[in-house]
């Protein structure tokens, strides 16, 4: 095994004590960042660029590496606690995490959380090792119809999160696709719904979307309903910190379907972090024995798709070093840092820099642990936050919404969008619109269109450029059977139902 | 409390994170090229174009001595526009700098920005990147004429693929390459990608037919035979490729992506000299001349009034490839 030996070499390179620092630096100033709704890993990055210069590339990158996987780790933290997603990656993580974090579960969750981005870490890591030059391969061939599939079945997906009623779900996802459009036609350069403003043609940022819903409508919910439900002071009840063994029974199998879903995704140029979650959350929901516990508060959800969200992260590191192909926004600032150095990234960096991308790759190995150590410990104490009384509580979580806002692009007109979407997030809950489509809709829309078009132009405006790829046709059959599942069951010999509540596991702790 | 000492940790970051760039630093002397309290905007996000020309020029001017405490900031949005719409607003600050290029032209036209170029102050262009068309190792197209061939007869069926949308470098170059080649504009098959790095698997897979872009992230892919350099759009080759010019290549297309400065209007001309002189003083560092070489950038110095006649003939140029699209 040749690359084991270079990983070992690699390991000799990531752990003498300087690299090890540089190392628990970036650990630890990544999971701040992305406590931090706005402030995300490549802004951080990018701002740090400068600061590094005098450092030898190894310790640089090792620290960047550091920061990118801990703004995963850190970003499902607030999502969970406090509704508020710090990265677009942790939006899946409040569907679950939140009202577990209601119901006293918050421990729970965020150790569910954290080895799911340790689990999820550890084998995107050790899949790069192995797979890197094969998925880079696999990385070229995936083109705009590929995408456009995948889209296809993500929003065939979508159906299975429309809550209750399926007329307020479409409707919820709707007002996703419209929040979507808003912004330059990347295609022609029209404008659309921008109303001659310039700071809405780079379209709606997903951050100030999620957090505006998520986080503002439900601050603003939550005080409008403050005297109905218990009074001011009423903080939320903790129960025991770790994890059980039946949590762990159920946890165990999303930690390691997570990376399935994430480590490909991550590869691909324009696949990024969000849609792996989405789709891990889908298979979760499906495959869980408590499917009815979802949406209000299954551990199954919050584990897979933090799972999923690490080994995309080590996805986007494969097409990055061997390509030189940035995926995500972190991938293209860090890529833009190898330059700095005069280092090409690319068919060549194995070659050309071994102890670095060796010591790079083993510091994530390390940076892993430090991570799992640092967030395992703290996850009890973090979810201490919401003994703080409600009021005070959700006057925090305005503040670091709208500090988030404003960082995201340093203009007070996003602060105002943001409190304009967080009225949209009240009203939607006022009249029981599910929230998750319409981020969904915001996140899938503008690249199904983008992808959609970019096919259609490549075939020269052709319909049969979209299912001329062999993965395309595979994907629309999958999609196919799905959608045909219902009458394929009836086929099939009815087996017994178990009778309601006859699951030995407990269902949701009763609201305190 | 505990709460309250759990906070404590993160109010310390938050601080860590913010206050640093809150901080302007209005220290140091007005000696010569000391422009206390200087500012450099960039019009786009961190990691950006830009953002590395602003920041690497911030840095080198520190090391050279010329400048104590540049600070560099992102003021992004609508390709540049953004920030250029608060430079026109900061009428008569001669501390404030915005780094720019050719893609804050072309944004000005798609965005239907108030503000132009023309209403800004001219400082310098100060550096430029050719642009290259690269095909897969295994296209059929071995030279550029085999490829500019199949592209005249039948433009529809040759996608070409850019780093940028409508109106950007990368779309500029081939249109003006179609239109010295007798290509219906119209009939040119754009397809724009979110920069280099998106690009570049979609040549690599050959799902265009050639891309146009900056060299930037093609250098490595290039010298191990993965793609196929077939023409330079600059003025002369690069250094260790064996690729032709466009005008070489019989195509007479000159065409550079650029970056410069500009500064707020209303400047008095002690104010916009002032500006010039510490740009021109930090061009002929050792630092700079580094900086360029690392980059992979030329040196494209053009100060003051000639730099706005060049604004303008390139705000001419990108204003009649738009209108022949019908845009």
């Amino acid at each position: 095994m040749d690359s084991l030996g270079s990983l070992m070499d690699g390991f000799g390179t990531a752990l003498t004590p300087l690299n090890l620092l540089w190392a628990a630096v970036g650990v630890l100033l990544g999971t701040a960042i992305g406590v931090l709704p706005g402030i995300g890993p490549a802004m951080a990055v990018a701002l740090l660029l400068p600061v590094t210069y005098g450092l030898d590339p190894t310790g640089a990158f090792i620290m960047f590496a550091g920061i990118y996987y801990g703004g995963m780790f850190g970003g499902s933290t607030t999502s969970i606690l406090l509704n508020t997603p710090g990265e677009s990656a942790a939006v899946i993580a409040a569907m679950e995490g939140n009202p577990m974090a209601k119901a006293g579960r918050g421990p729970q969750a965020l150790a569910a959380a954290a080895i799911g981005h340790f689990a999820g870490g550890m084998i995107g890591t050790v899949l790069l090792v192995v797979l890197a030059p094969t998925v880079a391969d696999l990385a070229v061939d995936i083109g705009a119809p590929d995408y456009f599939a995948i889209m296809v079945l993500a929003f065939i997906a979508v159906t299975s999160v429309l809550g209750s009623s399926r007329v307020r779900g479409f409707a919820s996802l709707l007002i996703g696709l419209t929040l979507g459009l808003v912004g330059l036609d990347q295609m022609t350069g029209q404008q659309r719904l921008t109303f001659g403003s310039l700071q809405l043609s780079d379209g709606i940022d997903v951050v100030i979307v999620a957090v505006g819903l998520f986080a503002i409508g439900e601050a603003l919910w939550v005080a409008a309903r403050l005297r109905h439900d218990g009074g001011p002071g009423a903080g939320i009840p903790l129960s025991r910190p770790w994890l059980g063994r039946d949590e762990l029974r159920r946890t165990w199998k999303p930690w390691l379907r997570g990376p399935v879903i994430g480590f490909p995704f991550g590869a691909i140029p324009a696949g990024g972090a969000e849609i792996p979650t989405f789709l891990s959350y889908i298979t979760e929901k499906r495959l869980s024995r408590h499917r009815k516990e979802f949406g209000k508060g299954a551990i199954e959800g919050v584990a897979g798709p933090e799972s999923a969200a690490s080994a995309s992260a080590a996805g986007t590191l494969v097409s990055m070093l061997t390509l030189g192909l940035p995926t995500t926004a972190v991938a293209a600032v860090m890529l833009a840092a190898f330059q700095q150095y005069g280092i090409q990234p690319g068919p060549l960096l194995f070659e050309r820099e071994p102890d670095l991308v060796w010591g790079l790759i083993a510091s994530l190995f390390v940076g892993m642990v430090m991570l799992l150590l640092l967030n395992l410990p703290l996850a009890p104490l973090w979810a201490r936050l919401l003994r703080i009384p409600r009021p005070y509580l959700y006057a925090g979580i305005l503040f670091f919404a709208a500090v988030g806002a404003y960082a995201v692009g340093g203009e007070a007109f996003d602060v105002v969008l943001l409190l304009v979407i967080g009225l949209l997030g009240l009203l939607m809950r006022r009249y029981g619109l599910p929230v998750l489509p319409a981020i969904i809709g915001v996140i899938l829309g503008p690249s199904a269109e983008q992808q959609l078009r970019r096919a259609l132009q490549i075939s020269d405006g052709s319909v049969s450029g979209l299912v001329d790829t062999p993965f395309a046709v595979t994907v629309y059959a999958v999609i196919a059977l799905v959608l045909l599942w219902p009458w394929l069951r009836r086929a099939l010999p009815r087996r017994l139902r178990p009778a309601p509540g006859a699951s030995r596991d407990p269902g949701p702790p009763d609201t305190p | 409390m505990r709460p309250r000492a759990l906070l404590s940790p993160l109010a310390a970051a938050v601080v860590v994170l913010l206050v640093p760039p809150l901080l302007t630093s209005g220290s140091g002397t007005d000696t010569g090229t000391h422009i206390p309290g200087l500012r450099l905007m960039v019009p786009n996000t961190p990691g950006g174009g830009y953002d590395i020309t602003a920041r690497t020029a911030a840095k080198n001017a520190e090391e050279a001595g010329l400048n104590r405490n540049i600070e560099v900031y992102n003021l992004p949005g609508a390709g540049g526009t953004v920030g250029l719409s608060r430079l026109v607003n900061e009428r008569g600050n001669g501390k404030l700098m915005m780094s720019m290029g050719l893609g804050v032209v072309g944004a000005v036209h798609t965005n239907h920005a108030p503000s132009t170029l023309a209403d800004a102050t001219p400082v310098a262009r100060i550096v430029e990147e050719p642009d290259i068309v690269v095909v897969a190792k295994n296209s059929p197209y071995k030279t550029f004429d085999q490829l500019l061939d199949a592209w005249k007869s039948d433009p529809r069926s040759v996608p070409v693929g850019g780093g940028s949308s409508a109106g950007g470098p990368d779309h500029l170059a081939p249109m003006l390459m179609a239109r010295a080649a007798g290509i219906e504009p119209k009939s040119v098959n754009y397809v724009p990608f979110d920069g280099g790095g998106e690009l570049l698997a979609s040549v690599l897979g050959g799902k265009v037919k050639f891309g146009v872009s900056g060299i930037g992230e093609y250098r490595d892919q290039i010298e191990s035979g993965e793609l196929r350099l077939l023409a330079v759009t600059g003025r002369k080759r690069i250094e260790g490729f064996d690729a032709p010019t466009l005008q070489e290549a019989g195509l007479d297309v000159v065409f550079t992506n650029w970056r410069g400065l500009m500064a707020p209007p209303g400047l008095s001309e002690e104010r916009r000299d002032r500006l010039i002189r510490f740009v021109r003083q930090l061009r002929g560092s050792a630092q700079w001349r580094k900086s360029l070489r690392v980059n992979g950038w030329d040196d494209a110095w053009l100060p003051g009034e000639k730099y706005g006649r060049f604004l303008a003939a390139q705000d001419r140029r990108v204003d009649t490839v738009l209108k022949e699209l019908g845009r």
